[in-house]
């Protein structure tokens, strides 16, 4: 079926919008095959509503018809569409059945699960061209410019075909002693044939993260031999390396029972567990809407407002998930260990905690390139099922299936690092807000499809543009800018007391008028900054001595005058 | 000096609260103070803290490593030692316990404290704060309103200043009637004038009427507060309690005022809280977030179970009201409470500030603080436990106050002259009784005290260290263009207050902060201008013309700015390098160490953070307690910068 035949109603005119802080206005509405356009086509400078169909969440329509009345005259209908960046739209359409045919055309059109049919594929702005490089970088490029990988790991290619793990890219970094045979045999042993690869090696002492899934030692106590020799050539010869469960152990214990379980002591010797408790699929997706409900009901009390935060637990997510991650950094960093993190299915929580880990540790993920390089190599790579994830947001009616705002949630993570060493990250909250917007609905492929597999079948390289790569365009990136960036080799470790960890208000609270003033109150800051980097220098690293650069110059002018003297 | 019996332990340990980190070091008991000096020394911190800062001490049971002592301090500190020796234990706690109640107040820290200021310095930071000038500027005395007498003696007041102002049609024998109608004879004058509208904020105590008395003085009092009003028919009078309050009040012989006696009043009731509600408010909220790994859950459970952002938002949407009435209405206001010296003054001080930008400034506020609060008698003795406390006395009104201006600067980044540490360092010396400002609980009593002639104000202190308190995004163009600040009163606005509850728990604050960064950028540029000032008057001494100026490229490298190290208390900027007097020290003694270290680079804002401090759980096995790798070492930094 053709796109198009959803329409039914393509056009309505003389229709109002109604936004949160902007008057109501008129205009023509219209709908097409990926976007709900709204013009207010008054005057010359006539201003445009774009938004992507797939951004749409939920639809609810109310009809009026005024009883008494012939049919369409004095019937209207109110649709109110709320989107997954959780901006709440209403849109009143004269006449009832445009009203009605609108909304369905929205209903089926926003949710489709075609990815060639989605938007991506269609998009082709004139200054982006098709050929080239897709992405920023590959596992073997990595493995190019990371020197202190060379000595003990290699670039292994026995996923090239997506046999041993199809949610694995075709290349992964494992240690170098290890070959490809072992590698197969400890894929059968792990959910999903997720076996143990590099994700991290941290540039002060060599140890690593790596990331694996669960062991499938099922009831009976199985093991792999493949399995221990693998992580036995991680910690290579060193006394002991963690292994942090996200799991808590009775649950590792309850996988058991349906084939999973964990890696044992006698088996494992020289890995030490610890089991941390994380919260997954479902539960962290209606926290998100528990949340964002409780941010868009204004009439609460203090009290009320309280209570439902924590019922949300959102913030109790954000702490474990800080908190785990400043465990893995902690072994890494200050007691010098290998780590493996994996909980179940080693592509959400995982994922979640050792990219935060790497950004704590490693200065160079805290640039713009190297952050996305961190979540192109972490999450896209690494297989995070983006596609079913984020097929739904926190409005939706629909029934959940596999939704999960992991992403979200280490975005809002990075937000609270932020917040703590507001100097420390290239990259300011927009660029996070960005991505929160991009990974729900996005002109550009990269967040579409569950794993590099899917992406090649569908030809996404091919046929779309990367993200990633148009937000490092020279004009683009600016906006993404930290203005106060200054570059430290050290860990940042943030505090995980409660008191210091805070609601995301720039994301749950976008639409409200509290960021108004907040973004005034940015923006001032921004152009204080700005106003002493004036003459900053091509150079980054010369950013801030530049500061004062102009006063400088006088100054040893000045100087130079005085010692003729 | 004579209750001092052992001024020095040695080997004393001090924990932290939140970890199971310890320092170990020297205690030292001096008259004024309880000093502890690490003894690594590296990088030995130090810990000063007045007796007046410390609310308890107490002594726990003997452990195995000796006799803890806890301490905690009215500016929220905590402190736990542990006192190797069970007698020296004892005796520095009875010493405490004598120190920390003074039974005069000869003996508050005040009457001793000399910053090396003579006389007329002195008296020139007594002047600083003029309110007769404050009256003229918001435009009174004016043809509606005058100051009267009446009060110079103190003879129909006690707890009001002499000078007050009250309606021109107000005569002596309305006002003296009507204060007799009125709890402790605070009848109702002006607190702040509404120039553009002519609309009078006022304030006073609760009527005494009982279940049917009523006073046609007090009648007439308010009449003429409407007359001197022409914008408006009526007058509102808030009556700051929850009716419930007002009503059992009625009982004993008080209340509120009937609007069938009075013409043209618009009565309504606000709902804050009484004193002790909110002590026990505070408690809990203190409770919960001094709690050792604390969980989101229970802290977001403890935080609503404590009720304290519930006051805090009461207190404000009784000053939105009040604002709103005076801006929008052009109407009178009168507030009262029971006495009118707590919730009347939250209110009034918090509603002024809301409607004029003034009191937004650094010197706005003082003179704020001063007309509402100190001139106008909230018991600052007593509700701060300056002397010989009385338990139920004491509760935190000031700090919610403060609280409450914190909150609208974290609605309105832009609008506020000052930035926290303003505020934080005002609470912190309104229970210091290092200054006199904030001793006794009324006008008459400084003026008993002597307190101008024996004691310094804090008014000049905290101005010749302004630049440690300003907001550099401050913009007056904005308090211009939006003169009446309207806050929104949405739940998610009231946020925890950490950097004042948790103000000394160092491990909670973020390791680098925007503020401070603008601010030495700022500061810096400053000084570097100054410099280029400086030079180019020597050079035109020698005749040398400066301009023009050949343009030189590449900049020079130049070491950075001198980063503040933590958000709390920070060093802020240059000035901190002075040499500090001891007042300096009790406060930011930890900081002024650090200065010495600063220089060496940026790098040392991030050491700030190391994993023990945060409590990501500690590492099981023996694995834990290993040489640590170099990077540790850096992080000594930070154990001389947490207490």
């Amino acid at each position: 079926m053709e796109l198009s035949e959803h329409i039914k109603t393509a056009n309505v005119e003389d229709v109002t919008l109604r936004r949160p802080f902007h008057p109501a206005l008129r205009g023509t509405l219209c709908v097409t095959s990926h976007h709900l356009l709204f013009s207010d086509r008054k005057d010359e400078a006539s201003w445009q509503l774009l938004i992507l169909l797939k951004n749409i969440d939920a639809i609810e329509k109310s009809v009026e018809n005024l009883f008494g009345y012939p049919r369409a005259v004095g019937s209207s209908g109110t649709i109110t569409i709320k989107c997954k960046d959780l901006l709440v739209l209403q849109l009143e359409i004269p006449g009832m059945e445009e009203c009605l045919n609108i909304a369905s055309s929205i209903e089926a059109l926003s949710s489709l699960e075609s990815v060639t049919e989605m938007y991506p594929f269609f998009y082709r702005p004139s200054h982006l061209t098709l050929n080239g490089p897709w992405g920023l970088s590959s596992t073997e490029q990595y493995y190019k410019q990371t020197e202190r990988l060379w000595d003990r790991w290699r670039v292994s290619t026995v996923n090239s075909d997506y046999s041993v793990c199809p949610s694995y890219p075709s290349a992964v970094i494992v240690p170098r002693e290890v070959d490809d045979d072992k590698l197969i045999h400890s894929a059968r042993f792990r959910q999903g044939g997720r076996f143990p690869v590099l994700s991290y090696c941290h540039h002060r002492n060599g140890m690593v993260i790596m990331r694996s899934s669960q062991p499938l030692t099922g009831a009976n106590k199985k093991r792999c031999k493949e399995d221990e020799l693998l992580l036995q050539a991680v910690i290579d010869g060193s006394e002991l390396g963690y292994i942090i469960d996200l799991r808590s152990a009775q649950q590792a214990q309850q996988a058991r029972m349906t084939g999973g379980g964990f890696e044992s002591k006698s088996f494992y010797s020289h890995w030490k567990r610890i089991h941390r408790h994380h919260e997954r699929g479902k539960v962290v997706q209606e926290s998100l809407i528990k949340l964002v409900e409780a941010c868009s009901d204004p009439s609460h009390s203090v009290d009320r407002w309280l209570s439902k935060l924590e019922n949300s637990k959102w913030l109790s997510h954000v702490h474990s998930a800080l908190s785990t991650a400043g465990l893995v950094v902690e072994c890494v960093e200050r007691d010098g260990h290998s780590v493996l993190v994996h909980g179940s299915e080693g592509t959400d929580n995982t994922l979640l905690v050792s990219s935060l880990a790497q950004l704590i540790l490693d200065p160079a993920s805290r640039t713009v390139t190297g952050f996305l390089c961190l979540l192109e190599r972490e999450w896209i790579q690494a297989g995070h099922p983006f596609q079913q994830r984020c097929a739904h947001s926190a409005y939706s009616h629909a029934r959940l299936k596999q939704e999960c705002p992991i992403f979200l949630l280490l975005l809002d993570c990075v937000w609270q690092v932020w917040r703590q060493f507001p100097l420390a990250l290239e990259f300011s909250e927009a660029l996070l807000l960005r991505l929160a917007q991009e990974v729900y609905a996005s002109n550009y492929g990269t967040f579409l499809c569950n794993s590099e597999q899917e992406r090649c079948a569908a030809g996404v390289k091919e046929n779309t543009h990367c993200l990633f790569q148009s937000l490092l365009r020279p004009d683009i990136e600016e906006q993404y800018l930290n203005p106060l960036y200054e570059p430290t080799d050290l860990a940042i470790w943030p505090s995980v007391h409660p008191q210091s960890l805070q609601l995301w208000t720039g994301l749950f609270l976008r639409w409200t008028e509290y960021a108004q003033n907040m973004e005034e109150a940015r923006e001032e800051v921004w152009s204080i900054v700005k106003e002493h980097h004036e003459q900053a220098g091509p150079d980054r690293t010369n950013n801030t001595l530049s500061t004062h650069c102009d006063t400088l110059t006088s100054f040893e002018n000045l100087m130079d005058e005085l010692t003729i003297l | 000096m004579e209750h001092i019996r052992t001024p020095k332990v040695e080997q004393v340990k001090l924990l932290d609260r939140f970890s199971n980190k310890s320092v170990t070091g020297t205690l030292h008991l001096t008259a004024t103070h309880l000093i502890f000096v690490e003894s690594n020394s590296t990088s030995a911190q130090e810990i000063w803290i007045l007796h007046h800062h410390i609310a308890s001490v107490e002594k726990l049971s003997l452990t195995t490593s000796g006799c803890p002592l806890l301490i905690q301090c009215r500016n929220f500190r905590l402190v736990h030692f542990v006192i190797p020796r069970e007698r020296d234990c004892h005796d520095i706690y009875s010493s405490l316990l004598r120190l920390l109640r003074p039974v005069s107040y000869d003996e508050l820290y005040a009457f001793s404290y000399n910053p090396k200021q003579n006389d007329q310095e002195r008296e020139e930071g007594w002047q600083l704060i003029d309110l007769a000038a404050e009256f003229e500027r918001m435009g009174v005395p004016c043809d509606q309103w005058q100051l009267t007498d009446v009060n110079r003696e103190y003879k129909v007041c006690k707890t009001y200043p002499r000078d007050l102002y009250v309606p021109i049609t107000a005569s002596k024998p309305i006002i003296v009637g009507s204060s007799k109608f009125r709890s402790k004879g605070r009848f109702p004058v002006l607190t702040y004038f509404y120039q553009e509208k002519k609309a009078a904020v006022c304030r006073c105590s609760q009527p005494l009427s009982g279940f049917s008395a009523r006073c046609l003085e007090d009648e007439h009092m308010l009449q003429a507060i409407s007359k001197a009003n022409h914008n408006s028919r009526y007058i509102y009078v808030m009556d700051t309690r929850p009716k419930l309050n007002a009503l059992a009040n009625r009982a004993a012989g008080k209340g509120y005022e009937n609007e069938d006696n009075y013409s043209n009043i618009r009565f309504q009731f606000v709902g804050i809280e009484n004193i002790h509600v909110m002590r026990g408010s505070l408690q809990k909220l203190l409770e919960v977030v001094g709690t050792r790994s604390l969980s989101m859950t229970d802290y977001l459970v403890g935080l609503e179970n404590s009720g304290w952002l519930r006051h805090i938002k009461a207190i404000m949407d009784a000053a939105i009201f009040l604002a709103k009435a005076v801006t929008v209405e052009g109407a009178s206001v009168l507030v009262h409470c029971s006495d009118g010296w707590d919730r009347t003054a939250q209110v009034c001080a918090l509603g002024s500030l809301l409607m004029d930008p003034y009191y937004r400034t650094i010197k706005g506020f003082m003179v704020l603080i001063e007309k509402d609060w100190i001139s106008f008698g909230h018991k600052f003795a007593d509700r701060c436990d300056q002397l010989d406390p009385d338990p139920k006395e004491v509760s935190p009104i000031f700090t919610q106050f403060l609280e409450c201006v914190w909150q609208l600067t974290e609605q309105f980044p832009q609008a506020f002259e000052f930035s926290e540490w303003f505020l934080i360092q005002i609470h912190e010396h309104v229970h210091s009784c290092q200054f006199g400002n904030f001793l006794g609980n009324s006008q008459r009593q400084r003026e008993d005290l002597q307190l101008k002639e024996r004691t310094y104000s804090l008014w000049a202190h905290l101005l010749s260290e302004k630049q440690n308190y300003l907001n550099p995004l401050f913009s007056p163009s904005v308090a211009e263009s939006h003169p009446v600040l309207e806050p929104s009163t949405q739940a998610y606005h009231f946020k925890f207050w950490r950097n004042m509850y948790n103000q000394y728990d160092r491990s909670m604050h973020p390791r680098q902060s925007i503020l401070k960064h603008v601010l030495t950028l700022q500061e810096s540029k400053r000084e570097l201008e100054g410099t280029v000032q400086a030079l180019k008057t020597k050079l035109q001494k020698f005749g040398v013309s400066t301009s023009p100026l050949k343009p030189q490229t590449p900049p020079r490298e130049r070491s950075l700015p001198p980063r503040p190290q933590s958000l709390i208390l920070g060093a802020p900027l240059l000035s901190r390098k002075e040499v500090q007097q001891e007042e300096d020290k009790e406060v930011f003694g930890e900081e002024a160490r650090e200065d010495a270290p600063a220089s060496t680079g940026g790098e040392r804002t991030v050491e700030g953070s190391s994993a023990t401090e945060n409590g990501y759980g500690e590492l099981m096995g023996s694995f834990g307690s290993k040489n640590e790798p170099g990077v540790v070492t850096l992080e000594f930094g930070v154990a001389r910068m947490t207490c």
